[in-house]
């Protein structure tokens, strides 16, 4: 039977299976996993896959939402080009 | 509770895990890492990755040039793919002053066998045709420099280090050194005493804490610094590129993403937030260096500390406390650095020799003289 794959994160393609692999290799603390799977790092920064993530990781260990915390959020809250950081209104 | 321990090495970023894992490798049978949170939490995690053999004085060349060589093997050493690839560094200078340091860089760099050249603007541009050379005098290039993945030599390091018998505790913070007539005798491990032989500090931007805690005044200070990444592209980037007059950086990682940085901060600190200022610098300067990506997205930006010394090189060896090893104090250059470091920490804490390369590098010489490393960015 061929399982059903369990998209996680959309921006990165990663599945349920690969945090549970992930989790089993050892990477059990929610910094360390976001950095071996990719989870939350694509162009959506966590907002839609980190609650999914916490909670596998804390039906593995066994731990509420709460121990398991988050990751700390790095900005800009949405991509922004470079010329308009740069301070720079036309864009071509 | 008490354990015993040969040697406890404070610190899972990519200094301490190489310099447990060589140790392992030498036949040192107790080996514990402590990592106060996660490994690579420390600058480790946060660095830009560059690898290279462009430096300014004679130690420096010597000791990141073996480390280079180190790193062409590391995947299959560790049994762990690095994603280390030889694009290059690019430095480039926008005044005089500049443009003659870099000559002189690689003429020494060239004495001792690096191969870097310099180049014309015109040169620059045919390594990264995207390259606006307006104001540009010219640079050097090196094209066995180059770039790897930092979170997988971390785990690299761990996992090899683990095979081999090391114990690596993660979220288990030092809180104190136990020093006895001169000698080290343990440490104080979140609620439990560990008896060991030999301390590491391999803290990073942590490790003047760590010398305090055995009673040594260190001249290590602290900075932050801050780096980005973009939204991923097709690969158009094949070096670092290192504009030396503006302190800016950036390649392109196996990702796609753009990475990096540009020196914002200079005053001691601890605090790793991200600034707005950072990012305003960073995008004015590579928007005006490289044009076509302007409109490339800012995904997600973060800091790091770079541990500074009065020279910009590490401190590398023994002190006058004794079994108190030092592996700390890079700058920007402990990712680069980490497996020569190891592998010469390792040895001499096993064969007590201190090896040539490291001998430049002691505690005392800030008590002597010295001459400083020009080229800390990137
Ligand atoms: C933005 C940025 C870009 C950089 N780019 C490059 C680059 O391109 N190339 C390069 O070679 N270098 C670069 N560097 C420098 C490089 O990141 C560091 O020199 C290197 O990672 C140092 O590694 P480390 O293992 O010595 O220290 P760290 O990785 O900082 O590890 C020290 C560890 O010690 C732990 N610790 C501290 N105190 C305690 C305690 N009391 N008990 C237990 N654990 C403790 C910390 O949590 C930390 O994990 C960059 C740095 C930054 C910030």
């Amino acid at each position: 039977m061929v399982k059903s794959k369990k998209i996680v994160c959309r921006c990165e393609d990663i599945t349920e299976e690969d945090i549970i692999h992930a989790i089993e290799e050892g990477f059990t603390d929610l910094e360390s996993l976001k950095r071996y799977t990719g989870i939350s790092t694509g162009p959506c920064q966590g907002k839609s896959c980190l609650m999914h993530v916490i909670r596998i990781l804390g039906g593995r260990l066994k731990k509420s939402p709460d121990e398991i915390g988050i990751t700390t959020q790095r900005p800009p809250v949405n991509p922004v080009p470079l010329y308009i950081l740069a301070g720079d209104e036309n864009e071509s | 509770m008490k354990m015993k321990a040969d040697v406890a090495v404070i610190g899972g970023g990519v200094t301490g895990l190489s310099i447990a894992y060589n140790l392992a490798k030498q036949g040192i049978e107790k080996v514990v890492v402590l990592e106060k949170r996660y490994l690579g939490a420390g600058s480790s995690g946060r660095c830009a990755g560059g690898i290279r053999e462009q430096f300014s004085t004679e130690p420096m060349i010597k000791l990141a040039r073996k480390s280079l060589d180190m790193y062409e093997k590391l995947s299959d050493e560790l049994n762990f793919n690095i994603l280390f690839r030889q694009g290059g560094y690019l430095f480039l200078a926008f005044n005089e002053d500049d443009m003659s340091e870099i000559r002189e860089h690689v003429r020494l760099q060239n004495s001792l066998g690096v191969g870097s050249r310099i180049v014309t603007p015109e040169e620059a541009r045919e390594i990264f045709p995207e390259l606006n050379t307006d104001g540009m005098v010219g640079g050097a290039f090196n094209r066995r420099d180059g770039i790897a993945f930092p979170f997988p030599v971390v785990w690299g390091y761990a996992r090899a280090g683990e095979r081999l018998g090391v114990e690596i505790r993660k979220f288990t913070e030092v809180r104190d050194i136990i020093v006895e007539n001169g000698s080290v005798k343990g440490v104080v491990a979140g609620e439990e005493r560990i008896d060991c032989d030999f301390v590491v500090n391999a803290a990073g931007g942590w490790s003047k804490k760590i010398y305090e805690m055995a009673g040594l005044k260190s001249f290590n200070t602290p900075v932050k610094h801050e780096i980005l990444a973009t939204e991923p592209l097709k690969p158009f980037l094949e070096p670092m590129i290192v504009n030396i007059s503006a302190g800016l950086y950036f390649n392109q990682s196996m990702r796609g993403e753009i990475i990096g940085g540009i020196g914002t901060h200079s005053e001691p600190s601890t605090d790793v937030s991200s600034s707005f200022e950072f990012v305003k610098k960073f995008a004015r300067e590579i928007v005006r260096l490289v044009p076509k990506i302007r409109g490339v997205k800012v995904l997600r930006q973060w800091a790091g500390l770079y541990d500074m010394t009065p020279d910009a090189q590490p401190v590398l060896g023994e002190t006058e406390i004794e079994g108190f090893i030092q592996a700390n104090g890079f700058s920007g250059h402990g990712f680069m650095l980490a497996p020569v470091v190891g592998e010469l920490i390792a040895k001499l804490i096993a064969t007590g020799k201190v090896d040539p390369l490291i001998r430049p590098f002691g505690f005392n010489r800030f008590r002597d003289g010295i001459e400083p490393e020009h080229t800390v960015v990137g």
